[in-house]
């Protein structure tokens, strides 16, 4: 789960992290009552949208009076931003954060994730803030400085110091207190990565966390309430938020084929076989192990809402659950949704000709299933009706 | 031989009472598993399936000497579950459970370090030597004795590799699902060190996907530490950049962790890959085994 930056700040400053004072604004007033009770005389004013590349993308503005401020949140509130990491829609700003801004001597970069090589919670450290890191890796490999965290004993304050030596500042104090608390973070709220690009040296020599970038582990929310209150569905997918209800795994792609499959695994390999063969999948969609009537029907449903959808791929490999009881829920799922594309079935495993034969007898002018014999020949059929 | 479990492999679960274990463990007692035993705190001294019940893992493991435990219990409480079967010297643990999270996942793995008991899984299918015994979720009548041992990260596609093993006679010396967890408890070199000391198994299927690294530090094991032939097939080869694939762990990240990336790796450590789920039958038939 990802959060706004606000939302990220405002659990910062619970961590005694140093943040810049700011307010959220939902509408160009409350924006300008924000930069009048901030003071001073420039402010940074930030689109909330869950994306990077922001400043990019024309989503943050240096505003010099608080009439900026509000020309700047009205120009904002209400659009999609479009940004490298966003798709060509981009995402919608329903709320502007409006910040003190200060004059920056140096900028750096921090993150936090947990290592899936080393099994380890690891800190990376950069002198090059405010630039891609990835871009960094890649170029100037010797500018991140990385420590790793014993799982028993946590984050120690040597390593805060250390980092802080790498990065040449002269704040070592600040730096470690700052690195513990983000380790504390980082663990009390079971975040997934804590990026903090940049961190920056203010002009008065303080440390200041500029922007925030916080995810949160999907698996540990059950433990996260409040984090939990924070999701901001308007920021996700309509039909990957409706899928997630049914506990079907669904990803939205560009194409034309519909794709039902049971197994994260096998849906991936559904996926691939549909573009081998020259099709374009139109989505990502684990229904689960058993495939149950219901979880079919609600899968129908998310991927019908797609109207470019012209036919349906249906993957099953029945393991426990037999492909007759499978087959039997596929019809009546098909029925109860009215499913009006053809939908192509291929079974495998348990029961998969009794499965196939039930529904080759049921298939009707009014349904249209094709039992295809095979995967290669399902995936090829789908294509071939997806380009009719 | 086989590797992880055989006919003796004395196995107790954990969560036993519950619905899902219930039914599994059913199925696993039809197949031939030992399973001797199960473990759910407050109903010690009752009977489950015709098999004691126990409060507590220690106690299940002294008077059943179980040598497995097999974990059902719902992800919140995997991390508790796990630390328990570790202190009880359990030495195969195996947890089918999706949804333990990550930090959780530390904790386990920094005590696994210093016991002598291995984890596979969690959020996995389980493990089989086919006809000796069954720990997990897959059907068991897709197997067949054999020589070709099969690791995967995903459920289905190892049902897959399996059914294709197995009609093409081969067989399989034991299956073990690694599971689809960033963190798993077991990973690809773990159980290729298995298979290549394992006298009866002739072959290795590797199912990977994308995200993570593991295929790639897998290929380096092969290139120095395997002479077994190995046939790997990645899925995901067309899944999207920072989109979660259903497992938690399959994400390309920051442009790393894509099937091209493994396929190349693989290939390099004389690895026969193929793109194609269903091409994994015929790769093993060219290896003339």
């Amino acid at each position: 789960m990802n959060l706004h930056e606000y939302q990220s700040k405002e659990l910062f400053r619970r961590y005694d992290l140093p943040v810049m004072e700011g307010r959220v604004a939902s509408s160009a007033e409350e924006a300008g009552v924000a930069a009048q009770e901030l003071g001073g005389e420039k402010w940074a004013v930030k689109a909330q949208v869950h994306a990077g590349g922001r400043g990019k993308a024309g989503g943050i503005k240096l505003a010099k009076s608080p009439q900026e401020v509000i020309e700047f949140t009205d120009k904002m509130l209400g659009k999609n931003l479009v940004t490298p990491q966003t798709n060509a829609d981009g995402q919608p700003i329903g709320k502007m954060f409006i910040e003190q801004a200060t004059d920056i001597q140096d900028e750096l970069y921090l993150a936090i994730v947990v290592d899936r090589t080393t099994q380890k919670i690891v800190f990376m450290a950069s002198t090059e803030g405010g630039m891609d890191i990835e871009e960094v890796a890649e170029k100037h490999p010797e500018r991140i400085f990385r420590t790793h965290l014993d799982p028993s004993a946590g984050a120690q304050p040597w390593q805060g110091r250390q980092l802080a030596f790498q990065l040449g500042l002269s704040q070592i104090r600040e730096f470690t207190d700052l690195f513990l608390n983000l380790a504390r973070m980082f663990v009390e709220l079971d975040c997934s990565l804590l990026e903090i690009n940049p961190l920056v040296v203010t002009q008065d020599g303080r440390l200041c966390c500029l922007d925030a970038k916080v995810n949160i582990d999907d698996n540990a929310l059950f433990r996260q309430p409040e984090i939990r209150e924070m999701r901001d569905l308007t920021q996700e997918d309509e039909q990957e938020v409706e899928a997630e209800k049914f506990n079907l795994n669904y990803v939205a792609l560009d194409g034309n084929i519909g794709c039902m499959v049971n197994g994260a695994g096998l849906a991936m390999a559904t996926m691939d076989l549909v573009q081998m063969k020259g099709g374009q999948p139109a989505n990502f969609l684990d229904v689960g192990g058993g495939a149950t009537q219901e979880a079919v029907a609600q899968a129908f449903k998310i991927i019908l809402s797609d109207d470019q959808v012209k036919t349906v791929l249906i993957n099953i490999f029945g393991g426990i659950v037999s492909c007759l009881t499978i087959a039997q829920g596929i019809l009546s799922a098909i029925e109860e949704v009215g499913v009006a594309v053809p939908v192509i079935v291929r079974f495998e495993g348990n029961r998969a000709a009794a499965g196939q034969e039930y529904l080759a007898q049921k298939a009707t002018e009014k349904i249209d299933i094709i039992v295809a014999d095979g995967l290669s020949s399902a995936a090829e059929t789908a294509v071939r009706i997806s380009q009719s | 031989m086989s590797i992880l479990v055989n006919q003796d492999t004395r196995v107790i679960c954990q969560g036993f009472t519950g619905r899902q274990a219930t039914l599994h463990c059913e199925q696993a007692v039809a197949y031939g598993t030992q399973l001797v035993g199960g473990v759910t705190p407050g109903k010690g001294g009752s009977e489950h399936i015709g098999l004691p019940v126990f409060n507590t893992v220690q106690e299940a493991a002294a008077k059943t000497r179980a040598d497995a435990s097999v974990i059902y219990v719902p992800a919140p409480y995997c991390k508790d579950s796990i630390l328990e079967a570790i202190a009880a010297e359990i030495s195969l643990i195996v947890c089918i459970t999706e949804g333990i999270p990550v930090l959780d996942m530390l904790t386990v793995k920094a005590a696994l370090k210093s016991s002598s008991s291995r984890l596979v899984g969690p959020n996995c299918p389980g493990v089989i030597t086919p006809g000796a015994c069954k720990i997990g979720i897959m059907p068991g009548d897709i197997h067949l004795p054999g020589s070709v041992g099969i690791v995967s990260r995903s459920g289905t596609l190892t049902y897959e590799a399996v059914k294709q093993v197995s009609d093409l006679g081969l067989g399989q010396s034991s299956c073990v699902g690694i599971g689809g967890d960033p963190l798993p408890g077991s990973d690809f070199i773990d159980i290729l060190r298995l298979f290549e000391a394992d006298g009866e198994t002739k072959a290795i299927v590797l199912v990977g996907e994308i995200g993570g690294d593991a295929e790639e530090r897998a290929a380096q094991f092969i290139r120095s530490s395997v002479s077994k032939p190995v046939v790997a097939y990645i899925a995901g080869a067309t899944a999207p950049s920072g989109k979660r694939m259903g497992h938690a762990g399959a994400i390309i990240a920051g442009g790393k962790g894509t099937a091209q990336e493994k396929i190349n790796a693989l290939k390099e450590a004389g690895v026969h890959t193929t793109t194609s789920l269903t091409g994994i039958g015929d790769a093993l038939k060219t290896l003339s085994l």
